[in-house]
């Protein structure tokens, strides 16, 4: 599939790396130039400087024929809206999202977003980890 | 009222004064504890310290009785959500978002938040007003109902001069409102003509727009 990268973090990165050996086709986007280089030069996707929250920037990403889309940002407010974009404006197929506040994430969830929380899964993961039993759920709203 | 600004910069600070100034109950949320102590210092205690797209901040700023909120930050990624959480989450009757790209009023729409106030649109509204004859000029758009108030002067070269309103094909979903002729209001009946000089204030849909401005200018131009 045709995957288009919003963040090219730690997270955006590894995932394009990812998604590329797997065999899938990836545009990554940032607003900063030199995050490009955590993709290493052997790098097969395409990057592409630009804000994602910006509808021109997405198209030449190439949005209009992507199958999935995702938001990977440090902010929970642009992955939110870019996601919301991509899903209400180009119908992209498959739409997933970083949002970091647990309570931001599980509003858009309902509101119908593909959302992960860093936050819930770490602390979780952590929780598992030091008792070895499931944690309760959860403590947010 | 009970008003909630989010975001204390310029815009919500002129904002929250003019609504205390008004009468209102506001409250502004800032989440930078300097800038927090200079509003309060002008305008009291109306000054929360936090960020106003987190839940936990709304609640605590009490949003689920809040007649309104204005989103003002500089950042429209922000005021979005900040508005989609106050009206989803806390059911918020009125939600106004300040945008800074002009693209972006529609995404708003499409996203649920109606309200927008765009400065950058404002002035081009304004410069587009400046344009001399042989237009139709935007007075207001009704953007929730999709309909346009624009003015039109009749010129010499207008094909409508002398013309009975009721032999006029207007475009479709399109009504001439009231006609200033010598800065009397007229409002026109079937038997109304058209004279030279008059100013022609008609509703109609922002798809007729252009249907509208060739029947008054015989060619469509902008």
């Amino acid at each position: 599939m045709f995957v288009v990268i919003m963040g090219c973090g730690r997270v955006g990165a590894r995932l394009a790396q990812l998604l590329t050996k797997a065999g899938h086709e990836v545009t990554i986007l940032d607003v900063n130039d030199a995050a490009f280089n955590r993709l290493g030069a052997d790098f097969p996707g395409t990057t592409l400087l630009g804000n994602g929250i910006d509808m021109d920037v997405l198209r030449r990403a190439g949005i209009e024929r992507a199958d999935a889309f995702v938001a990977a940002t440090q902010g929970d407010n642009r992955n939110i809206m870019a996601s919301q974009i991509a899903q209400h404006v180009f119908k992209v197929p498959k739409v997933v999202t970083r949002i970091y506040d647990p309570i931001r994430s599980d509003t858009f969830t309902e509101l119908g977003l593909n959302a992960i929380s860093p936050t819930v899964l770490g602390a979780n993961a952590f929780f598992e980890r030091l008792t070895g039993s499931a944690p309760p759920s959860s403590p947010s709203s | 009222m009970y008003i909630i600004v989010a975001g204390g910069g310029k815009v919500g600070f002129y904002l929250a004064r003019e609504l205390l100034e008004q009468g209102h109950e506001v409250l502004v949320i800032e989440k930078d504890g300097k800038r927090a102590d200079l509003i309060q210092n002008d305008l009291g205690n109306v000054v929360m310290v936090g960020m106003a797209d987190e839940a936990a901040t709304l609640e605590e700023a009490g949003a689920a009785r809040a007649d309104v909120i204005c989103a003002v930050t500089g950042d429209d990624e922000d005021n979005l959500v900040i508005c989609q959480v106050a009206r989803k989450r806390f059911q918020v009757p009125r939600a106004i978002a300040r945008i800074n790209n002009p693209k972006n009023e529609e995404i708003f729409r499409l996203l649920g938040i109606d309200e927008t106030v765009s400065s950058t649109n404002m002035v081009l509204a304004a410069l587009e007003q400046e344009i001399p004859s042989r237009n139709l000029v935007p007075l207001l758009r009704l953007r929730h109902a999709d309909i346009e108030i624009v003015e039109a002067v009749i010129d010499d070269s207008s094909p409508l001069v002398g013309v009975n309103l009721r032999d006029l094909s207007l475009p479709r979903e399109s009504i001439i409102a009231v006609i200033i002729r010598r800065s009397q209001p007229i409002f026109p009946t079937g038997t109304t003509t058209l004279e030279v000089g008059d100013e022609v204030i008609a509703l109609t849909r922002s798809a007729h727009e252009d249907a509208l401005r060739s029947l008054f200018f015989r060619t469509a131009r902008r």
